[in-house]
């Protein structure tokens, strides 16, 4: 039949398509076994909440500080274990710990494939990073 | 009530995850061995059931022609209902695939007083384009969780998917519509007096495993929340065929997973095979040009037909006498008679 | 006039369609085909019987023979296969057929139609049917199975209406097709097919027509013409060595108001002189075989390319007709060409290729005439017409398995000055079917024939209503026959016609005498509106008065 070379091409085309993963897996293939490093604080061993917690939930902590500072004048956070911190992660977060946010936000978000925090669309943290550089 | 069924198996699916994936054992099975087998069960079953249909000829060229044809040089043709070249019968079947073109023009008969009344209804066709395009929307957005590292494009896209910013994490576009347009779609189904009356008890079935499909991953992103560098460690050795043991993954996203494992691997024994099968269609991949272009049949074979030779020599008295002219010698001989 | 009209209710299934009792009720069913049909065809299981009987004396192995057919098949036709796979019950096509509109059986939407094959083909040929049975809509083959196919494909006029608007293309027809062809194996056919087809075998014509009354009938026809246009019209015969083969179906040679589009040809290729001969051999377009088996399609069609390789024509030009056009146009040059002893057509008076004919080298009418007429090669006089507010059908095969849709609208736009389309969603390729087509049209169906036949009919009278239209014009020889009694029971006072007859009428030819009546004898000179009261008056059976006598 006339149409054959025209259907295997389709299914070609299809088969490459699905299988994108493992081709692109197998071109890749040290970018895909390299486990994520994130360089971990030295200072500090504990962050506000359980690393658990933190890493499927740290977009609605911040979302909840954010609502409780601004709406409510509630200013300091109480943590799990009886530590209290300031509801301002530019001065806490992003100065005591994670001083460089390419490092750790983004990297992470990269890796994820999710967009970029939007945090910094308003809120200006030239002078963490430059203090954080120094 | 024809849902019941496939409904409890969703159901005994779920519940079934749920439970094994405490144990080692089961994850392991869950989590390596039935992706990979579902995997591999779609990918197989899809080509053989597209190669089954290919070794199948079309022994004739039957388009369903929507439009007017090419004949006259001032008469405009449809080419894109009507196509005339192989050309047109492509830009036909794109309209087709990527617009739904055919369910485009359905409209409602509804008899009004004795009176015949066609009303529009692209209702069906808003869900079907809205599902199935979100539903590719979607099946590309988990590629960032395959690939490292992630294309541009592939983000770029991300951000238009969840543009409008709503809810922590953002809600995505794509993930409102499909569950929208599946809820219509099964509303239809059950609704509907004639969708009901057709409808299977395996209809269905798809239904219920694309809605928990999509429950499932919802809830994942809002409720019971996941690791996700962890999940895209896992789906990275997954793809590389080194599967890593996984950091504690959470039930749902086992329930997740194995739904749309059991879809993929339903998928090339059942009417979802429609993906793969409307390219195929007959009566829209070819093209109208029966009269300019001779369609060859590879099966055609020799029939019984009555031969002049036959019809001659069974009329020929009734030819002579109506002094019609005749072929066969013998027939001189009774004319002179 | 009958007492009441049919009752056409909508209504909401119930129940499951999965059982296949059905009820054999007279006025709904074509009667079994007579086995001496069978036997000069030489079809399996002649037998007399009838479909409300009991016992339909199938052979012993019926069930093996359908299922080995149905395994052929779908090793034989893609369609076939991927139409039993693909479909996904969305329900699109369940209002597009005129026989659910017409009857609210639900076995009539075109998705359960296919389906009653369907169920047999998930459960002896795929692995969901044999493993989950009814919940994968699997059912068993029984000869109740076997009733309701032949009821329900027999009540399928393979329009394609549902393959519009089928979102994969599946063509019910293509299904019917199967369907009949499989009952074929099993011999359980219906008389309305098999008695033309096995006539058309035998004579080359549906009617059994045989030679000598061919001549008679097409002489009468140039007589008449003769008569009415005062010129010597003669009908070339058999006559080897003429350009062009002119095939028509045999209705237009014996049936009313057929013969009044015979006229129009005739009168046509008289005025531009054509080149032209009938042949009593392919005394037939249409093909009955269509409605029953493609190998029967490809028996009753060779004859067409045999006699115009005998009588050594150039190109074949074919009539109004609707399926005949389905098996020229979709099958005739893959069943029996090439027909590489013919040339490409050529129009002798305009000089047009038709190109888009250059291989099968078959021309439609309507083509050949919208050509005369955009080259200025006819004179018209389209007042003749003015007795008629004049409306298109479409029919089936032409608009939905070929496209021609502008060369009829052109032709009747020339030849008649009111010409007014019915609504949008029911013409063109979306035309309704006239409801008797693929071998339904017999009179023992007529309570489900104008059930089918009520989209159309609905339309018709839109137009009426709104344009006060009185004819309703068509390209199909099925149409001609069947629509002149669904318009009497529905909108009364719409009569059919031909293109070629409004043609014929308008046609102005080179020293012709005055023009008296229109083809159908009746006068043109007197008051129109008058002629239109006493043709209505006639429609309804009403007595004529002594001044409508005078007046006729």
């Amino acid at each position: 039949m006339s149409d054959r070379p025209l259907i295997v091409a389709g299914l070609t085309l299809f088969v490459g398509l699905v299988s994108t993963p493992i081709w692109h897996g197998a071109l890749n293939r040290e970018a895909a076994m390299a486990a994520l490093h994130i360089k971990l604080p030295a200072r500090e061993k504990q962050c506000v909440a359980p690393a658990s917690y933190m890493r499927t939930s740290h977009m609605q902590l911040l979302e909840h500080w954010r609502n409780e500072a601004v709406r409510d004048g509630q200013r300091q956070f109480v943590a799990f274990n009886g530590k209290t911190y300031d509801k301002d992660p530019t001065r806490t977060c992003l100065t005591e710990c994670h001083t460089d946010r390419k490092e750790f936000c983004e990297r992470c978000h990269n890796y994820a494939g999710v967009s970029d925090p939007n945090c910094w669309n308003c809120h200006n943290d030239s002078h963490v990073a430059s203090e954080g550089n120094s | 009530m024809k849902a019941l069924t496939p409904l409890l198996a969703v159901l005994a699916i779920i519940a079934f995850v749920a439970m094994a994936g405490h144990a080692h054992a089961g994850l392991i099975l869950l989590a390596v061995f039935v992706p990979y087998a579902a995997f591999a069960v779609f990918l197989v079953g899809f080509c053989y059931r597209v190669a089954r249909w290919a070794c199948v000829p079309v022994p004739f060229r039957i388009p369903t022609t929507c439009g007017q044809q090419r004949s006259l040089p001032w008469i405009k043709p449809a080419s894109l209902d009507n196509p005339s070249t192989g050309w047109g019968a492509f830009r036909r079947m794109a309209l087709e695939v990527l617009l739904f073109r055919s369910l485009f023009r359905n409209n409602r008969a509804r008899l009004d007083d004795r009176r015949l009344v066609l009303g529009e209804d692209r209702y069906l066709w808003l869900g079907a384009l809205a599902f199935h395009w979100s539903l590719l929307v979607i099946l590309l957005r988990h590629l960032r969780l395959f690939l490292q590292p992630v294309p541009n494009w592939l983000s770029g896209m991300e951000r238009v998917d969840g543009f409008f910013d709503v809810a922590t994490p953002a809600l995505y576009l794509s993930d409102v519509v499909i569950l929208s347009a599946l809820v219509y779609l099964t509303a239809r189904r059950v609704r509907n007096p004639q969708v009901r009356y057709i409808s299977l008890p395996i209809d269905y079935l798809g239904l219920f495993l694309l809605l928990g499909s999509a429950a499932s991953g919802l809830l994942m992103r809002f409720t019971f929340r996941v690791d996700v560098v962890a999940i895209k460690q896992f789906a990275l050795g997954l793809a590389v065929f080194h599967p890593i043991a996984p950091r504690a993954l959470a039930p749902i996203f086992l329930v997740h997973l194995f739904l749309v494992s059991a879809l993929a691997a339903y998928f090339p024994f059942s009417k979802l095979m429609h993906m793969g099968g409307v390219f195929l269609s007959p009566t829209r991949n070819l093209a109208n040009n029966n009269r300019r272009q001779r369609h060859i049949n590879p099966w055609n074979y020799p029939v019984k037909t009555h031969s002049y030779a036959e019809w001659e020599h069974e009329f020929r008295d009734k030819l002579i006498a109506a002094k019609l002219p005749i072929e066969s010698q013998d027939a001189a001989t009774i004319t002179v008679d | 006039m009958p007492q009441q009209l049919l009752s056409i209710e909508p209504h909401n299934p119930e129940g499951d369609w999965r059982d296949a009792k059905v009820e054999f009720r007279k006025g709904t069913m074509c009667y079994a085909a007579a086995p001496k049909n069978l036997t000069y065809l030489g079809l399996p299981n002649p037998r007399p019987w009838q479909p409300f009987d009991a016992d339909w004396k199938l052979p012993p192995n019926w069930k093996q023979t359908i299922l080995d057919g149905m395994k052929e098949r779908l090793q034989k036709y893609r369609s076939f296969r991927l139409f039993m796979e693909i479909c996904v019950r969305c329900g699109a096509c369940a209002d597009k057929c005129h026989f659910y509109i017409g009857s609210g059986d639900p076995k009539n939407m075109p998705v359960l139609r296919a389906e009653l094959m369907r169920s047999v083909y998930r459960r002896y040929f795929t692995l969901t049917g044999r493993v989950l049975g009814s919940l994968a809509g699997a059912r068993e083959l029984t000869e109740d199975v076997i009733k309701e196919w032949f009821y329900y494909f027999y009540q399928c006029t393979e329009c394609r209406r549902c393959s519009v608007f089928c979102p994969y293309g599946i063509d019910t027809a293509e299904i019917t097709m199967m369907g009949r062809e499989l009952l074929d194996l099993i011999g359980c056919n219906i008389n309305w097919v098999m008695e033309p087809a096995a006539n058309c075998f035998r004579t080359g014509n549906h009617l059994g027509v045989q030679p000598h009354a061919f001549q008679d009938s097409l002489q009468f026809a140039g007589d008449e013409a003769s008569e009415i246009t005062g010129l010597p019209i003669d009908v070339p015969i058999n006559r080897k060595g003429a350009e062009v083969l002119f095939v028509m179906p045999s209705a237009d040679y014996f049936g009313t108001p057929h013969y009044y589009t015979l006229l129009g040809y005739l009168m046509l290729f008289h005025e531009i002189g054509l080149d032209y001969t009938l042949s009593t051999f392919a005394s037939e377009g249409g093909n009955f075989g269509l409605f029953s088996s493609h190998e029967l399609t490809k028996r009753l069609n060779a004859k067409i390319y045999e006699e115009a390789k005998r009588l050594r024509v150039k190109w074949i030009l074919g009539g109004e007709c609707g399926h005949m056009w389905r098996v020229f146009h979709q099958y005739m040059g893959t069943m029996n060409g090439p027909a590489d002893f013919l040339e490409p057509p050529v129009s002798p008076i305009t000089g047009t290729r038709f190109e888009n004919a250059r291989s099968t080298r078959a021309v439609h009418i309507c083509e050949f005439t919208a050509d005369l007429i955009y080259h200025g090669k006819l004179r018209l006089n389209p007042s003749r017409n003015d007795h008629w507010n004049v409306t298109y059908h479409d029919s089936c095969n032409p608009s939905r398995a070929m496209g021609l849709l502008e060369e009829p609208r052109h032709i009747l736009k020339s030849v008649c000055r009111k010409f007014y389309e019915m609504p949008e969603n029911t013409i063109r390729e979306q035309t309704f079917c006239c409801g008797s087509g693929a071998g339904l049209g017999t009179d023992e169906n007529l309570e489900m024939r104008l059930r089918g036949g009520f989209p159309r009919a609905n339309a018709v009278k839109y137009v009426r209503e709104k344009h006060g239209v009185n004819l309703l014009a068509c390209i199909c020889a099925i149409d001609k026959a069947t629509l002149p009694t669904l318009m009497e029971y529905w909108v009364p006072g719409v009569e059919v016609a031909g293109v070629h007859e409004l043609l014929g009428n308008a046609l102005v030819m080179t020293g012709e005498k005055e023009r008296i009546t229109d083809l159908r004898g009746e006068d043109l000179r007197g008051d129109d509106l008058r002629g239109e009261d006493l043709r209505d008056k006639n429609l309804r059976g009403e007595p004529l008065t002594n001044e409508d006598a005078a007046h006729e």
